[in-house]
């Protein structure tokens, strides 16, 4: 059986965060395989975040651990050598964050904000960089003659995009992404999540997306997490964790919004 | 049939036992019993229509199969893959190489074209685009959806045009088995032909087919057998 060769991509054992006595996230398992896209879902300060970034290596969990294929095998991620975490961050990792401006250089051009990740995995011809670069912004809807432009100049979608295209353009394995939506005007998150739609299926990409929009997740989640004050109450296939939801604080979740 | 086992081997849905209850937590803990002990099995090249009264289960039981509601009791497979109690992993490649289904709604995702949303499941499979957007084409022609509609997202389309193209979609891959929940519902007679025809195409390549048709007519066209899910409400306590 060719099931037998198939691992996770990313194998969740415990994870725990606190802040001082305070709870971030507690206990977290998953699995995700590779082509998943999974989302985490709860309200504000229910340890979305939190989880994400212990996920990222942006924050030492407490205990638990977090592993990752490395050339076929599943390693602990905080046990990984220099080299290897390096490689993990800017090409096999991309870390899409709500705010653009945390994930962008303000003053750098568009074209060398997307170039920029092309040269940290070692590539140098210019002339390659660049037109690299301009296939980027083009597949982010951002216009070939605005590449010299800075973000600043850019609207909050276009700076979102370019987020994007600036995380995707190695290529990774696997992208977190924490509210790639929030903050936006309905109609550009709506664009927003066209383009993020097509690009996990063309890259065949794994993601993991924070949201506490649920219209989000149906539309670009293979799978749920739901959180409550740190805490998993309840994951599954993502339509039946909307459409049959087992916990009661995930049927008050549902049951607040329209319909998704 | 020889006997019971050799059929049930032969299931390509398998529901045996299967019970479902719904606990609203935030009214009071009220528990919805729908069905009790539910068996229904299909066999390749046979289209089975469910019935009973609205309410009744019908469409909790063809969800259960999909892996959209889950199993409380009971043991569903497809195409031998079990569904209840499965992972999400199992039932995502479930519904993408084996298990068609067309719901009775359409759910619009934003801005997607109409063409778009029928040739999905064809990309998914690992069509080539040109080609599945050719098969979608036809598909769509064949269901009369305009072709001046195809490019446009189908959240403004009638309830009609919404479901031929909820109908080009779940009918876009040859899946071996099709779950149907009311597809003729908003249809007019020639386009409930088309349908049935689609159905007939389905069952002559040997998919195991299980629908609710409000319709009798339409039922007694295309269904070979009837189970009436009335037989397994549970039991008031
Ligand atoms: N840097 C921090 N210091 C102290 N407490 C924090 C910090 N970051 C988050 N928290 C707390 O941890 C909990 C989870 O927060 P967070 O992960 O940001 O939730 P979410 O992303 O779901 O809104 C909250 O109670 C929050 O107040
Ligand atoms: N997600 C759900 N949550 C709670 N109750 C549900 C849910 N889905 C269906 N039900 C209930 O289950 C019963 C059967 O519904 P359904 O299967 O839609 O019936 P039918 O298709 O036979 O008309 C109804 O009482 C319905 O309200
Ligand atoms: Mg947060
Ligand atoms: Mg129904």
């Amino acid at each position: 059986m060719t099931a037998a060769l198939e691992q996770p991509l990313l194998q969740v054992r415990g994870v725990t965060k606190h802040y001082g006595a305070r709870l971030g996230c507690g206990d977290v398992s998953f699995d995700l395989w590779p082509g998943e896209v999974m989302g985490i879902v709860g309200e504000s300060g229910s340890g979305k975040s939190t989880l994400l970034s212990c996920l990222a290596g942006h924050l030492p969990p407490d205990a638990g651990e977090v592993r990752f294929d490395v050339d076929g095998s599943l390693r602990d991620t905080l046990q990984l050598t220099e080299p290897e975490r390096r490689r993990l961050h800017r090409t096999d990792w991309a870390f899409v964050h709500q705010h653009a401006r945390d994930g962008l250089r303000m003053g750098v051009s568009a074209g060398g904000n997307v170039g920029e990740r092309l040269m940290a995995i070692g590539a140098r011809n210019y002339g390659e960089i660049r037109s690299q670069a301009a296939d980027w912004l083009n597949r982010v809807e951002i216009a070939a003659e605005r590449m010299d432009d800075r973000p600043t100049a850019f609207s909050g979608g276009m700076q979102q995009r370019l987020q994007i295209a600036r995380n995707l353009v190695t290529g990774p394995r696997l992208v977190f992404m924490d509210e790639p939506t929030g903050g936006l005007d309905v109609s550009v998150q709506a664009r927003l999540l066209d383009l993020l739609r097509g690009l996990v299926r063309e890259m065949g990409l794994s993601a993991i997306i924070v949201t506490h929009d649920l219209a989000v997740v149906r539309l670009l989640a293979d799978r749920l997490m739901v959180m409550k004050d740190g805490r998993v109450v309840e994951q599954g296939l993502t339509d039946q964790v909307l459409d049959d939801p087992q916990h009661g604080y995930t049927q008050l979740l549902v049951s607040s919004v329209l319909q998704v | 049939m020889d006997d019971c086992v050799g059929e049930s081997d032969k299931a390509m849905i398998d529901c045996e036992g299967v019970t479902k209850r719904f606990t609203l937590h935030n009214q009071g803990g009220t528990v919805i019993e729908v069905l009790s002990r539910a068996d229904v099995q299909v066999a390749p090249g046979e289209c089975v229509a469910l019935t009973g009264a609205s309410g009744a289960g019908k469409s909790t039981l063809i969800r259960m199969i999909h892996g959209n509601y889950l199993v409380e009791e009971g043991r569903i497979t497809v195409g031998g893959v079990q569904v209840s109690g499965a992972d999400a992993r199992t039932v995502l490649r479930l519904r993408r190489e084996t298990l068609g289904y067309v719901s009775q709604f359409l759910r619009v995702v934003p801005r997607v074209p109409a063409i778009d949303i029928v040739a999905e499941p064809l990309l998914t499979a690992g069509w080539h685009a040109d080609a599945a957007r050719a098969h979608a084409a036809g598909l769509l022609t064949r269901l009369n959806v305009p072709e001046r509609l195809w490019g446009l997202g189908p959240s403004t389309f009638s309830g009609g045009e919404q479901q031929r193209v909820n109908i080009a979609r779940g009918f876009a891959r040859n899946y071996p088995a099709l779950l149907l929940d009311e597809p003729t519902a908003s249809l007019d007679a020639t386009n409930r032909d088309v349908v049935l025809s689609l159905i007939r195409e389905a069952k002559a390549r040997g998919a195991a087919i299980l629908g609710i048709f409000h319709d009798e007519n339409a039922r007694s066209q295309v269904c070979d057998r009837v189970v009436d899910v009335s037989a397994f409400r549970p039991v008031a306590t």
